[in-house]
């Protein structure tokens, strides 16, 4: 934030960086793409926004969201290793190089592509010069029209790693198309865990927004999450959803947050409508305006007074 | 028997599930039979309702390159070695000084490589912290669990190292794993003699099913599904089910009840008795099937 601190009245929208949020959760299944979709929904009404489903491996927002695709291009991450039957000589060298347990010993010797990392060791020692290198297509990434502006997305192929790689390329596509188009706001999915993905998809953000629930669970993986959001100091706002599961926990949440010094921007109650609009394939505050609808409309108001947008 | 429960949605009830077939199991065969092993290691939450006594505590580490700088020449061949761009070389730093070498030991995968190609054996491995393994008991479960160090990038190894511990073990192991369809979870997987998907009857839920049962289809492990919070949504995981062979093996009701009991840490079969039975009967179809 702040690098627009010149003279405001002058600014042209070109000059202005869109801010971005990312929502996170460490825990999975706490409500991350319906919190998202609703503000994207919400967002699109007033400011011109673009959106990117960090979560690659287990990608959600189309699904509410809706997404035409435009533009479809493969992700090449990484490699994996083939040994060439003919050149083999099966001295076994490659399988005492390699540290993952990649390779099958037999004649001639052949590589687990599930295990294998594509470090190229065994690529490398390999005294026959029987084993070459061979590029993986690990899945794709799109931008699609979504009903509320631009959606980058991603699909890993299953089981593929690089997830992390997928994640920052979605995110620098999704960076330069707002900057291009103007928008002001990027709303960025993000993945579950504290991992790599989650690395990639909280870097750079102006705001990490992290929904949580009022569980034992939930409050042992906030405080990781919050942990990772300090560590590459990124600011931060909370939403507790299903708020009304437990009122034990939801107080365990609340101290927690001014421990922390993390501003409580929404607190959305267990609503039958979240499910209802998911089968309808929409954002909950586009179905009507029930409990869950009105708390995520007031999370909006917090959140574009937070970073200013 | 190794079972993997996993889904491709966080929050479907990986853990009550995992958590609620060890009890529920441990009760039927002779203690420490059962063992379940915790590798959500981003978000490692089963501790949380079995409360296990740890016995033992173990850092994992992984391997990190440490260049001898009066041996370095600066010929820059680790740096061309290593697939992850975690060493890079300066080696004209100036007249007369040293070469520079940078490791970054985030993205750095312990292949050895570089200590391998280095001709003048200037690189040397040190282990570099990145999370716990911790093992210990609840009751008659053996339970181990892998903890990823906060603003540490790779769970992958954590979850081999904690495999590989598992392996030894001769009775029945449960592994919670986590969310997503990535390598992770394809770690989670291998191994395994069957695979367990909870899902939830929703779109999502669906969505992130179909990815999961394609990486156990791949795998070519057998695969049945339970369907938890039963009643919230439509028909659709149902359908799909249907459609792929994927036998619906239990149903789990949406229920506030079920739902304020987990999140207050109290496993399931503890909070409603009457599940024990139904999971012992979902292992005996897990059993039938992963044999036949």
């Amino acid at each position: 934030m702040g690098n627009d601190a010149g003279s405001p009245s002058r600014k042209s929208a070109a000059q202005v960086r869109p801010k971005e949020i990312v929502v996170l959760s460490g825990k999975g299944g706490t409500g991350k793409t319906t919190v998202l979709a609703g503000l994207a929904h919400l967002a699109a009404q007033e400011l011109s926004l673009v959106l990117a489903d960090a979560d690659v491996d287990a990608a959600n927002l189309e699904l509410v969201v809706g997404a035409e695709v435009q533009r479809r291009e493969e992700f090449r991450g990484g490699q994996v290793a083939v040994v060439d039957a003919e050149g083999c000589t099966t001295c076994g060298r490659c399988a005492e190089v390699c540290r993952f347990g990649a390779i099958l010993a037999g004649k001639p010797y052949g590589v687990d592509r599930v295990l294998c990392e594509g470090c190229r060791v065994c690529f490398y020692e390999c005294p026959a010069g029987a084993v070459r290198m061979e590029e993986s297509l690990d899945g794709h990434w799109y931008v699609s029209r979504s009903r509320y502006g631009w959606l980058v997305h991603g699909d890993l192929r299953a089981g593929r790693e690089n997830s992390g790689k997928l994640v920052a390329l979605v995110k620098k596509e999704a960076r330069r198309l707002a900057q291009e188009e103007h928008a002001r706001l990027l709303l960025v999915d993000g993945p579950p865990g504290i991992g790599c993905p989650a690395i990639a998809s909280l870097s750079g953000a102006d705001l990490a927004l992290m929904v949580t629930e009022p569980t034992v669970a939930g409050v042992h993986d906030l405080e990781r999450i919050v942990g990772l959001a300090r560590h590459f100091r990124v600011p931060m706002a909370l939403c507790l959803n299903k708020a009304d599961l437990s009122a034990t926990w939801r107080w365990e949440v609340e101290r927690f947050c001014a421990r922390e010094e993390i501003a409580l921007a929404g607190s959305i109650p267990f609503d039958r409508q979240v499910v209802e609009a998911m089968l309808q394939g929409r954002p909950v505050t586009a179905c009507g305006n029930g409990p869950a609808a009105q708390a995520i409309f007031r999370l909006w108001e917090a959140l574009r007074a937070m970073v200013e947008v | 028997m190794r079972i993997t429960v996993a889904s491709g949605k966080g929050g479907t009830g990986k853990t009550t599930v995992a958590v609620a077939l060890a009890l529920s199991l441990a009760r039927t065969m002779p203690s420490g039979t059962v063992l379940l092993v915790d590798a959500d290691v981003e978000a490692p939450n089963a501790h949380l309702f079995l409360h296990p006594v740890w016995e033992r505590r173990e850092e994992f580490t992984q391997p990190i390159p440490e260049v001898d700088r009066e041996r370095c020449t600066g010929c820059g061949r680790c740096a061309e070695v290593c697939s992850d761009h975690a060493i890079a070389v300066f080696s004209s730093a100036g007249q007369g000084q040293r070469p520079i070498v940078l490791v970054f030991p985030e993205l750095c995968r312990g292949c050895g490589s570089c200590q391998r190609a280095c001709p003048e054996g200037a690189i040397r491995e040190v282990p570099r912290r990145t999370g716990v393994i911790e093992e210990g008991r609840a009751g008659p479960i053996r339970f181990a669990r892998g903890v990823l160090d906060v603003g540490q990038a790779m769970a992958r190894p954590l979850i081999r190292r904690l495999k590989d511990r598992a392996r030894g073990h001769e009775g029945v192991v449960i592994l919670d794993a986590p969310p997503g369809t990535a390598c992770p979870v394809v770690h989670a997987m291998h191994g395994a003699d069957y695979v367990l998907l909870v899902t939830e009857p929703t779109p999502f839920g669906e969505h992130d099913l179909r990815l999961a049962a394609g990486v156990a289809r791949e795998l070519g492990i057998p695969a049945g599904v339970l369907i938890n919070r039963d009643g919230i949504g439509d028909g659709r995981v149902e359908a799909f089910c249907e459609e792929n062979g994927l036998p619906i093996l239990m149903r789990i009701p949406f229920d506030r009840g079920i739902a304020a009991a987990y999140a207050e840490g109290v496993a399931l079969p503890i909070a409603f008795p009457e599940y024990r039975e139904r999971f012992v009967a979902l292992y005996e179809a897990i059993r039938k099937a992963g044999d036949g």
